[in-house]
C-alpha cells in the first residue's frame, strides 16, 4: 500500500466519519462543527485529485461561508442548542433502509463498470503544464460564448436573486403586516 | 495508485449518509446540512471523473467540464443555503419551531 493510498484512506475516514456525526449527533452545534471537518476532508480529496483551486474554493465557500451561515441559523433559533427533543422522526428506519438501498445500488453500478478496470486503476499521467493551465482555461471557458458564458451569467443572476430573496424572506416587518 | 472506484465509493457513501440525514432528521437546519453533504458527494464524483477521464480525451485540450460543473454546484449550494436559512428564520419567527414535522401551514 502506497503512501498516497494511506492518505486517501485517512482523508476518506475523516470525511465519512464526521459525515455520520453530522446526521446522528443530537447537538446541532456539534453536528455543524463535524460538517466543517467533513468539508475539510472533501477538500483533501480534491487535492488528491489535482484540483487545488477547487480545494481552495471549497475552503472559502463551504467552510468559510456556508458553515458560518448554518451556525448563525443554529444560534438564532432557540431550543436548538440543547438536545432535549428526539432528533429523528418516526420514519428514520425507512430512511436508513432507503439510504442503504441507494448505496447498494450505487455500489453495484460502480462494481459493474469501474471496479478493477485497468484504465481507471490510477490517475492518468497528464503533463504538469496541462494541470497548471486548468485554472486559466477554466476562466477562459467561463467567458467564452462557445463554452459557459450563458450558465455563468445565469449563475450570477441566481446568486443575486437568492441574495435579494433571502433578505426579503427574513425581513421582520414584512410578516408582521401579514399577521396583523 | 488510487483506482477511480475508490473515489466513487467514498462519494456514494457520503451521498447515502446525507440521504439518511435528509429523510430521518426532524430539525430543518439538520436537513439542510445533510443536503450540503449530498452536494459535496456529487462534486467528488465530478472531479474524480474529470481527473480520470483524461484517459479518454486527449490531454492537449484541457477538459474543464468537470471543474465548471463543480463550480456551478458550489454556486447553487451557496444560493440554496442562503435562501434555506432565510426561510428557516422566517418560519421560526411565525411558528417558534424549526421541526419539519410541525410545519403544516399548508395542510388545512
Amino acid at each position: 500500500m502506497t503512501l498516497e493510498q494511506v492518505i486517501f484512506i485517512l482523508v476518506s475516514f475523516l470525511t465519512l466519519g464526521t459525515g455520520i456525526v453530522v446526521v446522528t449527533n443530537r447537538n446541532l452545534f456539534h453536528a455543524a462543527l463535524a460538517m466543517m471537518a467533513s468539508f475539510l476532508g472533501v477538500a483533501g480529496l480534491y487535492i488528491l485529485l489535482d484540483a487545488g483551486f477547487l480545494a481552495a474554493a471549497q475552503l472559502l465557500v463551504y467552510i468559510g461561508a456556508i458553515s458560518i451561515l448554518i451556525i448563525f441559523a443554529i444560534m438564532l433559533t432557540r431550543r436548538m442548542m440543547q438536545a432535549r427533543e428526539a432528533s429523528f422522526n418516526s420514519q428514520s428506519g425507512l430512511g436508513l433502509f432507503t439510504a442503504v438501498a441507494t448505496f447498494a445500488l450505487l455500489a453495484a453500478v460502480i462494481g459493474q463498470f469501474w471496479w478493477g478496470v485497468d484504465a481507471f486503476n490510477g490517475r492518468p499521467d497528464v503533463p504538469d503544464t496541462v494541470l497548471q493551465n486548468t485554472v486559466s482555461s477554466l476562466g477562459k471557458a467561463f467567458v467564452s460564448p462557445e463554452a459557459y458564458v450563458v450558465p455563468f451569467i445565469v449563475a450570477s443572476v441566481l446568486l443575486l436573486a437568492a441574495l435579494i430573496g433571502a433578505i426579503y424572506v427574513a425581513w421582520p416587518t414584512v410578516h408582521a403586516e401579514d399577521e396583523a | 495508485m488510487i483506482p477511480l472506484s475508490w473515489y466513487l465509493l467514498v462519494a456514494a457513501l457520503l451521498f447515502s449518509i446525507g440521504l439518511y440525514g435528509v429523510m430521518a432528521r426532524r430539525n430543518a437546519v439538520a436537513i439542510l446540512m445533510s443536503v450540503e453533504l449530498m452536494l459535496n458527494a456529487v462534486n467528488i464524483n465530478l472531479i474524480a471523473f474529470w481527473r480520470y477521464g483524461s484517459v479518454l480525451s486527449p490531454a492537449t485540450d484541457t477538459p474543464t467540464t468537470g471543474w465548471a460543473w463543480a463550480i456551478f454546484v458550489l454556486t447553487v449550494a451557496a444560493a440554496e443555503a442562503a435562501v434555506g436559512l432565510a426561510l428557516i428564520i422566517s418560519v421560526y419567527r411565525r411558528r417558534d419551531s424549526v421541526i419539519a414535522e410541525e410545519l403544516d401551514l399548508l395542510k388545512n
